[in-house]
């Protein structure tokens, strides 16, 4: 198996009396898409900056690219890309230029051209930065962070302040970031983010990672409790169901719970079939990656809230 | 690209920057022309006889530059950098492969290209409308004490930065730490007005010998190469703490 992109044990990290980072592992393999995923105040920033080498460490092994990030040189930057949660570039350069001045940093970057036409930016290249929207402005981030042809990109919140369309075009651009075979370390708090990208997620809170794998099957995800719900038009009371589905109703809504939902639906639906009852709002789900989430980081929110 | 190579890209980019922000341009480059013809137009051509009976716009155009340079290194520099800093730009800036010697470097070099071309303007101005003498015999007190100047007033620019909160803040400090330099080293009214006691507290600052040896260097009536070596060695000394405390407090990260 190749060596990991990102190597992380026993990591801490204090600041006086406060561990913002209690001892987490992670690992993250060649070309991956790996989300991070927590509430505001687990220690994500924290965490991705001790990778991206901008803080030290208090404990803990770390390996990104083969080297410890505290001691890194010139050569490991050429090899990453770092988009931080908060920068803007010189408002008086165009989008053009702040490219051309990034480029010049880097023995091999990429083409200017390419790397703007990549982040949509095309029509914008010619206009200043201090004119561009806040989604343009972070798709010339992404834009700086890839201009060194960098193996490694680092993405703090790329898209905290979008809206729904502009959200959906930065994650295209992450997307084809994995067809140029980039590894992608992202943090967010958006669930659907982590859901469309990514491979693999890890959940921190309290410092703590709580949770680790593949969004379909994180905490038990994929073999958990199905859901089966729907409605009964008037007249039909929910006594009238097969017995042995065990439904239970609130609100006016039927649900069934089930390991394996198969046999329940064809159970459910030929009853339903056979009266000609339409079963309304019909749906089956498991756990959401937000729901589980919400769970596993609740402690969190409710101290959060007592601030 | 080499460190040399590396540092003159980033400052071709410094000087576009620098070029089209309005402020910076006003600032550095326009206020010291008006502040030049404001004086000249007040104080006219009337003699300082404490002086030696030198022109009152003699005397100007060696204390405007003075503050030419001050203000297109220390002011620009603090301004500049400090909301870098808290834009996040000097972070991320950290996080590439550019050194971050290459970088100040080529910060300074636009401070001190600017400083330069100032001195072309102001030495033209006090020229072509006052007739104030271009002292050509002098060239190399000029432009070694420009020199001098401009390298430590960077120094003492960055370092001033660790003492600004944000962004907001960095005018105002750095207002407030040249201003009264200005009044009290004799650059906005001429020594000869000044009380003594005064004279002596602009002498614990660089201000002060900075522009004492500017003025050497520009006066005719001054015999000799013009290199005033105990006011600039206290301008040195002054830049060289300066950048002792650089090199110790200078963030790269925001504050606020």
């Amino acid at each position: 198996m190749a060596e990991p992109v990102i190597s992380v044990v026993g990591l801490r990290k204090s600041y006086g009396e406060l561990e913002a980072v209690r001892g987490i592992d992670l690992e993250v393999g060649v070309g991956e898409i790996f989300a991070f995923l927590g509430p505001n105040g687990a220690g994500k920033t924290t965490t991705v900056e001790i990778l991206e080498g901008y803080r030290r460490r208090t404990a803990g092994e770390v390996t990104v690219l083969g080297a410890d990030p505290a001691r890194v040189d010139r050569e490991w930057r050429e090899r990453i890309g770092i988009v931080l949660q908060e920068s803007k570039m010189h408002p008086e350069l165009t989008v053009r230029e702040s490219l051309e001045l990034f480029a010049g940093y880097y023995r091999s970057p990429r083409e200017v051209a390419g790397t703007i036409d990549l982040t949509g930016l095309t029509e914008k290249a010619e206009d200043r930065v201090g004119r561009l929207s806040g989604g343009q402005q972070r798709r010339l981030d992404v834009a700086l962070a890839l201009i060194g042809d960098p193996e490694l990109l680092f993405l703090d919140e790329p898209t905290t302040g979008f809206d729904p369309s502009a959200r959906r075009r930065a994650w295209d651009v992450v997307a084809s970031l994995r067809d140029l075979g980039k590894t992608v370390f992202l943090t967010t708090h958006y669930m659907e983010e982590a859901q469309a990208l990514a491979d693999r997620v890890a959940i921190i809170a309290h410092g703590q990672i709580v949770a680790q794998g593949p969004p379909g099957e994180l905490a038990g995800r994929g073999d958990a409790t199905a859901r089966i719900s729907f409605r009964l038009p008037a007249g039909v009371a929910s006594a009238d169901l097969p017995e042995k589905l065990g439904a239970a109703v609130g609100n006016g809504e039927v649900r069934l719970e089930a390991d394996d939902p198969v046999p329940v639906l064809h159970e459910l639906t030929a009853w339903a079939l056979e009266r000609r009852i339409p079963l309304t709002e019909l749906e089956v789900r498991r756990p959401s990656l937000e729901d589980v989430y919400l769970e596993l980081t609740a402690g969190e929110r409710e101290e959060k809230a007592e601030e | 690209m080499s460190g040399v190579a590396l540092a003159l890209h980033q400052f071709r980019f410094d000087q576009k920057t620098f070029w089209r922000n309005p402020a910076s341009v006003f600032f550095t480059v326009m206020l010291p022309v008006i502040f030049l013809l404001i004086f000249a137009t007040i104080f006219g051509n009337d003699r300082i006889e404490e002086l030696g009976g030198v022109k009152t716009t003699t005397y100007y155009v060696p204390a405007i530059i003075s503050l030419a340079v001050v203000s297109a290194t220390m002011q620009s520099l603090a301004i500049s950098l400090t909301v870098d800093r808290e834009n996040g730009l000097l972070k991320r800036t950290r996080g590439t492969p550019l050194p971050s010697r290459v970088f100040i470097a080529g910060r300074i070099g636009n401070s001190i290209i600017v400083s330069a071309l100032m001195l072309i303007i102001l030495a033209a101005l006090g020229r072509v409308l006052y007739g104030v003498p271009i002292p050509w015999e002098r060239l190399p007190a000029v432009l070694v004490t420009l020199s001098i100047g401009a390298a430590a007033f960077s120094c003492l620019g960055i370092a001033i930065t660790a003492a600004i909160p944000s962004a907001d803040a960095a005018a105002p400090v750095t207002n407030v730490a040249v201003l009264p330099l200005y009044f009290l080293s004799g650059v906005f009214i001429p020594e000869s007005e000044i009380p003594n006691g005064v004279l002596h507290v602009a002498d614990a600052f660089p201000i002060r010998h900075f522009f004492e040896a500017f003025f050497t260097a520009w006066d005719p009536s001054t015999v000799g190469a013009g290199f005033e070596w105990g006011h600039l060695a206290v301008v040195g000394i002054w830049g060289l703490a300066g950048l002792a405390i650089a090199m110790r407090t200078f963030r790269w990260t925001p504050r606020a």
